[in-house]
């Protein structure tokens, strides 16, 4: 098993050494005077079409997207629990249907709730 | 040397003492959670570990719970931590000195 | 596996060293995400591949995606984040903490079962989690409350009156 998981360090080391040799090509080309330096206001604006940014980047955000999140979470520890349920389903008979099926009639409450409540509408 | 259960655990020690320094010594509250959610990742190496030289699975059916207690303590706790916010426009630790306002 | 432990503890204690000690808060908790990443190369290097995808579906996809928007949301990186009055018996109180768990660690006579572990994960995980003779149902159950409770009560303190 630990074989497999090599191949995806493989893949970790492929792709770090791939990011840190686009970052570091220009500013090697750069220093060795391969690539001239001809700057002027339009190349060095932060968006070369579309509008500019106004302001500083850190602003209040909306509260309503840590609700979302919020929900986004219950469903990842959802799917942790039904993975291996899932895997295990042969053996497990009706018992582990009838737990899983409990299991999420509780949790949906809140996803209810959370509808009732309207924090779901973006007003 | 070879590596084993010791060397898990030495390192689920030092993550705890990281976090257990953070969760002191830091005043912003988000930083504070941080700490802890490191502190609970240590405590599941030491369980996995224990899983893993002890040859019972049971270890990581407590990580997973771990981990579940871990993400219902984040989202109340950072919960808190926006609500303070909106009312004391602050989260510094040190100025959350009063239990009703 | 010696050489993937040794890599995978060194960037994780650094990791966890940078989110405890760099003043910018945002770049703290990028950090962490880095130190949880690791933590489930670890869990790998342990045989437990069940646990380092829920690592890393759990801790880097919901956990740290609600500390980066808890982060956005209090408008607090400019002012980072310091170290407060008690800085020097927090040190104390985590040397003391590691010296004392080395301590014992190494001292102690620990039984450990040599024979090879079980691979893949996955399905004695279920059935130690539920089945009806040893599985862990009421806890599991119980699991989906704390969730519920943890969901109306984050609901209820972060909605707008």
């Amino acid at each position: 098993m630990l074989e497999n998981f090599g191949y995806i360090g493989i893949f970790l080391v492929a792709a770090l050494l791939f990011a840190i040799t686009m970052i570091t090509l220009p500013i090697l080309l750069r220093r060795f005077r391969i690539v001239p330096k001809k700057p002027n206001p339009v190349k060095s604006s932060t968006y070369e079409c579309g509008m500019d940014t106004v302001g500083k980047s850190w602003v209040q955000f909306n509260f309503r997207y840590y609700i979302y999140a919020l929900l986004f979470v219950v469903f990842d520890i959802q799917v942790v629990f039904v993975y291996p349920w899932a895997a295990a389903m042969g053996q497990l008979k009706l018992f582990g249907l009838v737990e899983m099926a409990v299991f999420f009639l509780i949790v949906i409450v809140g996803f209810v709730y959370a509808w009732k409540k309207g924090v779901l509408e973006w007003k | 040397m070879t590596v084993g259960l010791e060397h898990f655990l030495i390192l689920s020690a030092i993550l705890f003492s990281i976090g257990l320094y953070g969760a002191l010594a830091k005043r912003n509250a988000v930083v504070i959670l941080m700490s802890i959610e490191i502190m609970l990742n240590a405590v599941n190496i030491a369980m996995v570990a224990f899983s893993r030289y002890g040859h019972l699975i049971t270890g990581q059916v407590f990580a997973i719970f771990i981990m579940v207690v871990a993400a219902a303590e984040a989202a109340v706790g950072l919960a808190i931590i926006i609500a303070i916010y909106r009312s004391r426009e602050t989260v510094d630790v040190e100025k959350f000195d009063l239990m009703k306002w | 596996m010696e050489i993937a432990f040794w890599i995978l503890a060194v960037i994780s204690v650094a990791s966890a060293l940078a989110v405890v000690f760099l003043r910018n808060i945002f770049r703290a908790a990028l950090f962490l995400v880095l130190c949880f990443f690791t933590i489930a190369g670890i869990y790998v290097v342990l045989h437990a591949d069940f646990l380092a995808a829920a690592q890393v579906l759990i801790y880097v996809g919901a956990i740290a995606v609600l500390i980066i928007f808890a982060i956005m949301l209090t408008r607090e990186t400019p002012r980072g984040s310091p170290s407060g009055r008690f800085r020097l018996i927090a040190f104390l109180v985590g040397a003391t903490f590691l010296v004392a768990m080395i301590l014992v660690v190494t001292g102690t006579d620990w039984q450990v079962i040599t024979e090879a572990p079980t691979e893949p994960t996955t399905s004695p995980l279920a059935q130690a989690l539920f089945s009806r003779e040893e599985g862990f149902v009421l806890p599991f159950e119980i699991a989906a409350a704390l969730l519920l409770a943890a969901v109306i009560g984050a609901i209820a303190l972060v909605r707008e009156k």
